[in-house]
Order: structure tokens, then sequence, then C-alpha cells
């Protein structure tokens, strides 16, 4: 099946730089992938695989230096339409379908089939993707129109279109992040299949039980740079996210808040909370002063959604919210910051920050108005030292508090957003996803941050996908499955904080 | 299996947006490269204005620059100015006002009408203000409580209020010879030699001063930059977004009820169908010359002014050198669209 024994690679990337003006995203990466295999690809956010990609799919131009090979022959990548030429698809996170076409129109998107005169001819553009339909076995037809269609089965008529292509060089960009676990599994057959047919898949994946499941070997990349390649035989966890991080994972966490909070005083209890069903289902649960209580389940599991209800920015079908033992009703974000609840999105760029806006601006802008004079004129003096300070504490690294927050890196701009948080003097805080996009230096810093915290007495609950900083940051951890809370580790009786006691509730292992 | 490990070199790059990180600079020069970077913003098409005045002044026998005509080009551009003030609180939350001409008409319907009722013509100025504000707070409350998108409430209202305007005279004009607050319109504060600073530049500056006081130094200036950057984000932080929309479209209406005033004073007289035909237009193009984004949540105020400046300046200037009413149209348009193209090559990553 690895078909590595001296056998020339379907694909070869060899000593690809590339550099942004400041920035050098990718540093001599190399990577080879044979026809017939699967490779996975990973790396922390930020470490250059979509860098990477979007050089192979000639989005981006590498430096110059490095070369791509083909079947051991060199060739010139210079834009979407070379790389689609020499058999390269590239299937993204968000699906590049015309939602109002129908499948074969999708497939056949900018080649169309036309009959003499420039009139489109249908009929020949389904029969012509019928075959490859039948191949990979879809429920439905060509004549389908694709906004119809699942995420799931969107990713099917991507993945047609790639084959239609004869494209042989496949890469799959996260594709289960959308996914149920039994489209999970249809689409893993699939891979599967595809690589029977000597097709060479790329996989990128943050999900380690999948690289097990899939992966032929594993190629790790790290700050930009190649970190090193794993065999079949040598893969595991440990190994990977050695190779990941440059270190052993134990090491950029400190617990120097009191573990004994577990059983301490009440800040936040949910009682019941639900949305209807819809998408959470009756959840209760109580957070105590000084925890971090970990939120844990797959993507989808509605971890993000129970954070919005308990915040009021999502209507609450039923249930109650206490804070320090008192029921507060919650109908709006202004209504939960009042009663000390805050909340850190997970999408930072799209629902917290004012990217247009300065660091002092959006670090101050919950304090504002108490800050003012009258509750209307600006307190700048104020607002000037209550930046500085935080640029201070949470060592934000920006030119100044008065430059956009846009131009800063993600990690900068978490801390601006965190600080906002942190302004408003909140007793129960809610992380969704702190460390998603950030650098390992300000991700360190964001866990000594939740230490510190708690160690002065604030609830966290901090939701995140990443196993690692969920057993190494949280005190207790919840887990959630289809809406529901179906299980807990690490409280008083409960097992312990480990991957394979989370992983067994929030794959459904516990039901099965 | 081959593991070659790399020192780990400092913070990772960001992958999608690496393009943009401007953290190695030195921390005390920041500072100020950002001030000069926003006064370069509030400066923006300054430049243009300037280059515009000294052509006309040289291509019209020297007569653009003379105190007696700009002292006509700066009540010409005042009503206008006092729209586009409006219009630039309402872009700055990525909306739109096309109603504010229609508006200015019923404006100044409402107060010449009350203006000649006997005892209580002293109202004229309040009852055309009011029709003014309870136009936008309709506006803003269909935007916000039926949360239909600006465009298409203030198309309608462009069109209805229109019609009301015309049906407030009877569709016909209203005269008041004797309007009491006429001086409003044409006199001014005497500057010597004969040359005056008129009031309705006055108010205009007024409301100019006050708008960007409202924009900077209050909490609701903040609020209405955060709205127009980011309104998901807003409701987040706890913005009462919906007010804040409100406001806009009410101080937009409000606005327009002055420009009516103004009309109705400068002219002892209003008609519903030709008054403010179209004056929504330059409002939106004085703001967008004035470098507010469309999108909503950048650009200010002294920007606005300059853009209403400019538009003054090539209509005064036009005429001044004896170009055809036919062709004024056409070189005012084109110079609107170079300017903004010059400003996009200014600043690349600005959003028009």
């Amino acid at each position: 099946m690895t078909g590595t024994g001296g056998a020339i690679p379907a694909l070869e990337m060899r000593g690809i730089s590339k550099t942004f003006p400041g920035v050098r995203a990718l540093d001599s990466v190399s990577l080879a992938a044979f026809a017939g295999e699967v490779l996975a690809l990973m790396g922390e956010n930020g470490a250059g695989k979509s860098t990477l990609m979007k050089v192979l799919s000639g989005a981006y131009r590498a430096d110059p230096g490095g070369a791509i090979l083909i079947d051991g022959r060199e060739v010139t990548i210079d834009g979407p339409q070379s790389a689609r030429a020499l058999g390269i698809a590239i299937i993204y996170q968000e699906l590049a379908l015309a939602p109002n076409l129908t499948v074969a129109e999708n497939i056949y998107l900018g080649d169309e089939i036309a009959r003499p005169g420039g009139r489109i001819d249908r009929r020949a553009m389904a029969d012509g993707c019928r075959p490859v339909l039948e191949r990979l076995g879809t429920p439905f037809g060509p004549g389908t129109i694709v906004g119809t269609l699942s995420i799931a089965e969107q990713q099917l008529v991507e993945i047609a279109r790639a084959l239609h292509r004869r494209s042989r060089i496949l890469v799959l960009d996260e594709p289960t992040t959308a996914l149920s676990a039994r489209e999970t599994d249809r689409l893993f057959a699939l891979v599967r299949q595809l690589r029977a047919d000597g097709i060479a898949l790329i996989y990128i994946s943050h999900r380690m039980a999948e690289i097990y499941d899939l992966a032929d070997r594993v190629t790790v990349l790290r700050d930009g740079s190649f970190a090193g390649t794993l065999d079949h035989a040598s893969i595991s966890a440990e190994r990977i996210v050695k190779l990941m991080v440059g270190r052993d994972l134990s090491s950029f966490y400190t617990k120097q808040h009191d573990p004994g909070a577990v059983r301490g005083e009440v800040a936040l209890e949910v009682r019941g909370l639900t949305d209807g069903g819809r998408r959470v289902k009756p959840c209760s649960f109580t957070l105590h002063k000084g925890e971090v209580l970990g939120l844990a389940g797959l993507v989808g599991a509605g971890r993000t959604e129970l954070a919005r209800l308990i915040y009021g920015a999502d209507r609450a079908a039923g249930g109650t919210v206490a804070i320090d033992g008192v029921i507060r009703t919650i109908a709006d974000p202004r209504e939960a910051l009042a009663a000390g609840i805050a909340y850190l999105t997970e999408d930072r760029k799209g629902l917290g920050l004012f990217l247009d806006m300065t660091c002092q601006d959006n670090i101050n802008l919950g304090v504002i108005e108490q800050d003012a004079r009258g509750h209307v004129v600006l307190d700048r003096a104020r607002a000037r030292s209550r930046a500085r300070s935080r640029f201070g504490a949470l060592r934000i690294r920006a030119p100044s508090p008065l430059v956009t927050v846009g131009g800063l890196s993600g990690g900068n701009q978490q801390k601006v957003l965190i600080g906002r948080l942190l302004e408003t003097g909140p007793r129960v805080l809610i992380l969704d996803e702190p460390t998603r996009g950030i650098d390992i230096g300000a991700k360190t810093e964001i866990y000594r941050l939740i230490d510190d915290l708690a160690k002065h007495g604030l609830g966290v609950l901090m939701i995140s996908s990443e196993m690692g900083e969920i057993i190494g940051v949280c005190d207790r951890v919840l887990v959630m499955r289809e809406g529901a809370i179906v299980g807990e580790v690490g409280g008083a009786g409960q097992p312990a904080i480990t991957q394979e006691n989370i992983m067994f509730h929030a794959a459904g292992l516990d039901a099965a | 299996m081959a593991s070659t490990a790399s020192p780990s070199t400092g913070p990772a790059p960001e992958a999608g947006d690496g393009l943009a990180i401007a953290t190695g600079g030195k921390p005390a020069s920041g500072g100020k490269r950002a001030q000069l970077r926003s006064v370069m913003q509030a400066v923006g098409m300054l430049p243009v204005l300037i280059l515009l005045a000294l052509g006309f002044h040289f291509l019209g026998g020297h007569r653009f620059l003379t105190a007696s005509n700009l002292s006509i080009v700066a009540q010409q551009a005042s009503i206008n100015t006092v729209l586009a003030s409006g219009m630039t609180f309402v872009i700055l939350t990525g909306g739109i006002d096309l109603s504010v001409g229609s508006t200015l008409a019923a404006a100044a319907m409402a107060a010449l009408i009350v203006s000649l009722v006997p005892v209580w013509g002293f109202l004229a100025i309040p009852a055309g203000l009011l029709a003014g504000l309870a136009v936008g707070l309709v506006n803003g409350g269909l935007i916000t409580a039926i949360g239909l998108p600006p465009f298409i409430v203030t198309l309608g209202t462009l069109t209805a209020v229109r019609g009301l305007a015309r049906l407030m005279g009877g569709d016909n004009t209203v005269f008041n010879p004797n309007l009491s607050f006429a001086s409003i319109g044409n006199d001014g504060i005497p500057v010597g030699n004969g040359v005056v600073v008129p009031w309705l530049a006055v108010i205009a500056l007024v409301v100019v001063l006050l708008s960007w006081f409202i924009l900077r130094r209050t909490v609701l200036g903040v609020r209405i930059y955060a709205v127009g950057g980011n309104p998901a984000a807003a409701r987040l932080s706890g913005i009462r977004v919906g007010a804040v929309l409100l406001f806009v479209y009410a101080a937009a209406g409000l606005l327009a009820g002055l420009g009516g005033v103004m009309a109705a004073a400068r002219l002892y007289a209003a008609n519903g169908l030709q008054l403010g035909q179209s004056y929504e237009l330059d409002a939106i193009a004085a703001v967008i010359l004035g470098g507010t984004s469309f999108v909503g949540g950048v650009g200010s105020i002294w920007g606005t002014l300059i853009g209403a400046l400019i538009i003054a300046v090539l209509t005064n200037g036009l005429i001044l050198v004896g170009v055809s009413d036919i062709w004024q149209f056409i070189v005012k348009g084109l110079v609107i669209i170079g300017a903004v193209t010059l400003d996009r090559f200014r600043q690349p990553n600005a959003r028009t």
C-alpha cells in the first residue's frame, strides 16, 4: 500500500520558501507524496500548512530556489490553471461551489460543453459526469442543485470534480470539520478507495484519531519549517505533538491556582438551559470560583451554541442561569456583561474585534460608558491609561495602543480582545477556543493568564478542541455530544482527565 | 523515520494573514507614525481642493480666489455640508440615506407654511426641524425594528416624502415675502470691505464641529464606528446596535430638516416638486470624496467638509470659467471618480 520503496513520488516539493513582507511563512520546506498513499500533513495553526498548499495550488508563488516535481519531472506552477493541468486538486474547508447551479454544471465549471453556436449542452455534461458520480456512489444525480445538498454531499461534488478532471494529486484540507460521524466514516471509505485507485492524497487534519486511521505517513511542519516525517509504524500522538511544538507538552502548562476550587463557592450555575432542542438540549452544570472548567467535544457538539445561550447572544427557550447564587434574566449580551459574564468568541475577526479601530478603542469598548463624563463625553485620559496597563499586563506587542488592531498578529489581536473582556470586570469568563490561530509563544502566555485569573477567583469556562490544552489547563472537563452534556471527567469521583476518557464520551463510545 | 528537528524561531507567522504584521517597529516612533497616518487620512482630498481652487483662479481671470467669491462658494457649500454631515453618520454605520433631498423639501414646506400662520409663525424653524426629524425616525424605525435594508427603506421614503412635500403645498410654490428668518439665508457677519461670512456657512461649520464632537469625543461616536466596522461584534460587546442606528438616521433626518430651513430662508419660498432634487447624490458624493468607507467603520467629518467644498468649488469654478451647464455635469462626475481613484492609489488598503 505504501509505495515508498525507491519509487518516484507522484509529487515532490523541495526546499519551498515563501516570504511575505516582514514574515517568512515557509522556510525551505520539503515533502513527498506517493501514488496510492495518504500523506497526513500536520502542524499547529500558523505552521505553514495552508501557505504550502497555496503554493501547490498556484495561489501563491514560492520564492526562487525551491522546486516542485511531478513524477520526478520539474514543473512550474504559476497559477491555478497550471496546477489543475498538472492534475493537482485541493478541496478546502470552505467549499468552492456555485450553490445555485446543478452538480453537472459545477463539475464542468470553467470548461462547459457547448454546442456549435455557443449554446450550453446540458445533456452532454450530465452524461459526461455520470461515470464519476457512479464511481463515488453518490446518492444524487447530475441534475441536482448543489445548494440543496448537505455539506458532506457537496464535498463529494468537489471530489467528483477533481476526479473528472483526472486529478492525480488530491489535497483534503480538514475535510471532516463539518461532517457527522457517519458522514466521516463514508468519507474515510472513499479516501481508502481513492488510495487503492492510485491517487496520491495529502490529508490535512488536527484530529489524531483520523491520522491513526488513515495516514500511511505523517509530515509535520513547525513555524514554517519542516519538522519531520513519521512512517506508519512510528506514528504516535506523542511523537507528532513533540514534532509540532518542538518540546514536551507538559512544559508549557503551569497550574498555580488552587485545584481545590472544584469544591469551592459556586460562581455560575446553569440549569436546564436549552434553545428548544435544535442545537442545545437542556444542559446543567456548575462552575466554581477559581475553577477552570473545560468544555470538550467534537466540532458541532453544541459547545459554542451553549456558551452563546449563557451569554444571551442567542435566545434560550428554557432554563436558568445563576451568578453567585442569584438567578439572572439574560436576554442579550448587554445583560450578561451587567451580570458579570464575559464571552470570548471563537471567531476573533468576525465576531470579536473592530479591525479598523485602534487597540485602545477595542480594549475600552466595554467600559467607555461607565468611564465617560456624564456617561456621554469620553474620558480619554482614562482610556489611555487602561490601554497602557493592559498592554503591559498582557504583554501586547504593538507599536502603540493607537495603531489599528487589524495590523497585529493573531496572538496580539487575541490579547487585545481578552483585554476588552477583562476591563468589564467579569466574575465568569467563557473562553471559546482561546488559542485558535495564534503562535505558541502567545498560547503559553494565555495559559498563564487563565491560570492567574483562576488564582484570583474568576470562574473560567474554556471551550477547546485542542486536547492538549484541555488536559493541561482544566481542573474538570465536561464533554458534550449532539447538544447535550454527556460526561464529566476530572471531578470528585470521576475518571481522570485523559484523552481516552474524554474521547470515550465525545465520540459516543459510552452510548454504544 | 526521518525526523530533523529545527530550532523554533520565535512566534510563528500566521499563515492566512502574514501580510500585515507590523510589530517590529520601534514603540516610540510607532505612535507618531500612527498619528501621521491619521492626519494624512483626514487631510485626504485637501490637495485636490487646493489644486482645483488654484486652477480655477488662474483659468478664470483671477476672479476665483477673491473674498467676495469665496463668500459665495461658502454659501453654496453650506446646505450640502449640513446634509453630508448627516450622511456621514449614516454611511459610517454602513448604511445609506437616499431620502435627504425629499426630506429637505418637506421640511422647507413645513417651515414656510407655519411661518404664514398668524400668531404661531415663530414656530416655523422648529416645524422644519421636526419634520426632518420625523422622517429620520421613520427611516431609522423601519431599518431597526423590521430589519429592512437602508437602501430600500430610504428609496421608499425618497419617493413618498417627495409626494408629501408636494401635497403640503397643494402642489404649488409656497411663498412668504416677509419671512421672519430670511436673514439667516441672506445675511452674514461683516468682515470689512463689504465682504460677509454668510450665516448659512456659519451654521454649516457649527454642524461640522458638533458632528466632530459627537463622533470623536462621545461614547456614541465610538459606538457608531464600532457598529459600522463590525455589527455582529458590536452586539456581542453589549452595544445596542438598534439604538445607534436609530440615532444616525434621526440625525440625518434632523440635519435634512435644518437644510430645509436654510433653503427656505435663502429663497423665501419652497416648491415641493423642485426643491432639493438629487441633493442626496451631492451629499453622498461629498462623503465619498471625504474618504469615508462605503462599507462603514472608517471615515471622518473633516473629510466630508472637504468633499462638500470640492463640489461647491467645482460648481462655482466651472461657471466662472464659462463651462456650459451640460459640460458641468460631465466634468463634475469625472472629477469625483478621478479623485476617488487617486485616493485609492494613495492608500491602497482603503476600502471605499
